[in-house]
């Protein structure tokens, strides 16, 4: 199953305010090799923009697990929770 | 300012279990909880344990939304297609249950009307963005609501394992690659009977399956299978440095896990309901946070309170956060909130099981970190070993063992596997 097809399961309550942040979008082009974030996000939040040179931050599919807050050991992503009542609301659990 | 005795920052197991104590010993609490009710931020593989469940409210099980009592384990690894399974089943605790297998939107709700039944408020749809300070002494929490700022004799940290408070406060590092697991997992619906048809149960019974080896690519991790009344969870979790390092997403890892024969048969024709992600604290007993200091207390995945060995978590957080709101209450009441005081909580968590299994296990991370074949090589080992003993072709039983063994130490050097049992004696007994 394509992960698009298992994100459009999810339920969101999303906000009009972008959640994630890139401190520095030139650092990962100039410095970033791996682009671990756009691996290991779960909800592949993070991609990188050939064009733009830069990573696109698609926020409002973010399962807030904070694996990119960790996995981004150049502390480049500035990921804080949604505001109150915003973001994911599982239905299970 | 509005003055409470205790807040509780977060609607878990950790941060219910902790307002319901201090609720109980006559605090004026409440529980901050960032979504729309205690339970729609919140997940977990799905296996939650009777027994610490009723010490924070007693037989809960009898009308608590649970799924299954579970009452067959299997541990197996995977190899390829091969699969090589050992279980444990017991029906009697169907009756007198040991775990159940819980969805924790339903679960969470549940134990926070349980909460809510002992006198504590629930504030949901409200982020607590840092905490306030008198001096050296932690005074309440700044939310994220106009005029937002409230205030409390102590406060609980249960903010789940994103440390955010527990990292401002000083009390925690901020996660690494090296001390969390990334897991993911999938709600799949099939009828009632068609689960208990396929994993042999009687009516209403549960039974979970742990597989190591090909299930996580041979990555350290598990893949999990748990059964509910009419749906499967099922997921993968591994360490987040080998994930990064052999370049799985987490998602592809799900499928070539639920590709594997044994586990697509176990889910065929069943319908995908929900995906859901979530880290697990993996730092173990050498990185616990600080669990204490003047006014604030560290509980449940924030603490890194798990056991993933043994598949515990949320009995660790019950039962920390139960011992946090003992110990906020009796300190209240002494009207003694300092450090010293508070430094009862540690020693309650060390007394009990909950930092002797940490102990226990503290050289486990490194070993495993250390040694990441682990979960390569002996699930090959053990298949190849149980597929060549059972292969009948004229043999002599006596060529086949020592054939068994070439294969083995093929595999792995004989100092190798010494190094290794000896290891993994030392990290687990």
């Amino acid at each position: 199953m394509k992960l698009d097809d298992k994100l459009y399961l999810v339920r969101f309550n999303t906000d009009k305010l972008s959640h994630i942040k890139i401190k520095d979008p030139s650092f990962c082009f100039n410095n970033c090799q791996d682009r671990v974030c756009t691996r290991v996000c779960p909800a592949h939040v993070y991609d990188w923009d050939e064009e733009e040179k830069r990573i696109a931050v698609g926020y409002e599919g973010c399962l807030e697990c904070g694996t990119c807050l960790a996995a981004c050991t150049d502390k480049n992503i500035d990921w804080h929770y949604p505001r109150g009542g915003f973001g994911v609301s599982w239905k299970n659990g | 300012m509005e003055n409470f005795d205790v807040i509780v920052v977060g609607g878990g197991p950790a941060g219910l279990s902790a307002a319901i104590s201090a609720a109980k010993a006559g605090m004026k609490t409440i529980v901050i909880e960032r979504g729309n009710y205690p339970g729609t931020k919140n997940v977990m593989g799905g296996i939650l344990y009777t027994k610490p469940t009723n010490m924070v409210v007693p037989d809960f099980w009898k009308e608590a939304p649970i799924e299954r009592p579970i009452i067959e384990q299997r541990i197996a690894m995977l190899s390829g297609d091969q699969c090589v399974m050992a279980s444990h089943r017991d029906p009697a605790w169907t009756t007198e249950p040991n775990a159940h297998s819980v969805l924790r939107v339903k679960f969470d709700r549940w134990l926070s009307q349980q909460a809510e039944k002992a006198g504590v408020m629930i504030i949901p749809e409200t982020i607590v963005e840092d905490l306030l300070y008198r001096g050296d002494q932690v005074a309440g929490v700044r939310t994220g609501r106009g005029e937002g700022d409230l205030g409390a004799k102590i406060v609980i940290i249960a903010e789940g394992v994103n440390n955010f408070l527990a990292v401002k406060a000083g009390l925690a590092k901020p996660l690494h690659p090296h001390n969390v697991a990334v897991a993911v997992k999938e709600i799949i619906t099939l009828p009632k009977e068609k689960i208990e048809d396929r994993f042999c149960l009687e009516e209403g019974q549960g039974a979970t399956i742990e597989l190591y080896g090909d299930s996580t690519a041979g990555i350290m991790g598990t893949g999990f299978i748990y059964t509910n009344k009419e749906s499967i969870s099922i997921g993968v979790g591994t360490l987040l440095q080998p994930l990064i390092q052999q370049k799985w997403t987490p998602n592809d890892l799900l499928e070539h896990f639920k590709a594997k024969p044994y586990v697509k048969r176990l889910l065929q024709g069943g319908e995908t309901k929900e995906y859901l992600a979530h880290l697990i604290p993996e730092g173990g007993y050498t990185n616990l946070p600080k669990l204490y200091r003047q006014g604030v207390m560290v509980v449940g995945d924030t603490a890194m309170l798990m056991n993933s060995l043994n598949r515990e978590g949320s009995n660790l957080a019950m039962i920390s956060g139960m011992s946090a709101g003992e110990v906020a209450a009796q300190a209240i009441s002494a009207g003694d909130t300092s450090e010293q005081m508070l430094a009862a909580y540690e020693r309650k968590l060390r007394d009990s099981f909950v930092l002797k299994d940490l102990h226990h296990y503290r050289h486990m991370s490194k070993f495993f970190e250390n040694n990441p074949h682990m979960l390569k090589i002996y699930p090959e080992i053990i298949n190849h070993a149980a597929g060549m003993y059972l292969t009948v072709d004229g043999v002599p039983k006596k060529q086949r063992q020592k054939e068994i063994l070439r294969m083995a130490f093929k595999r792995r050097s004989i100092p190798g596997i010494m190094k290794d049992i000896y290891g993994a004696w030392r990290a687990l007994l």
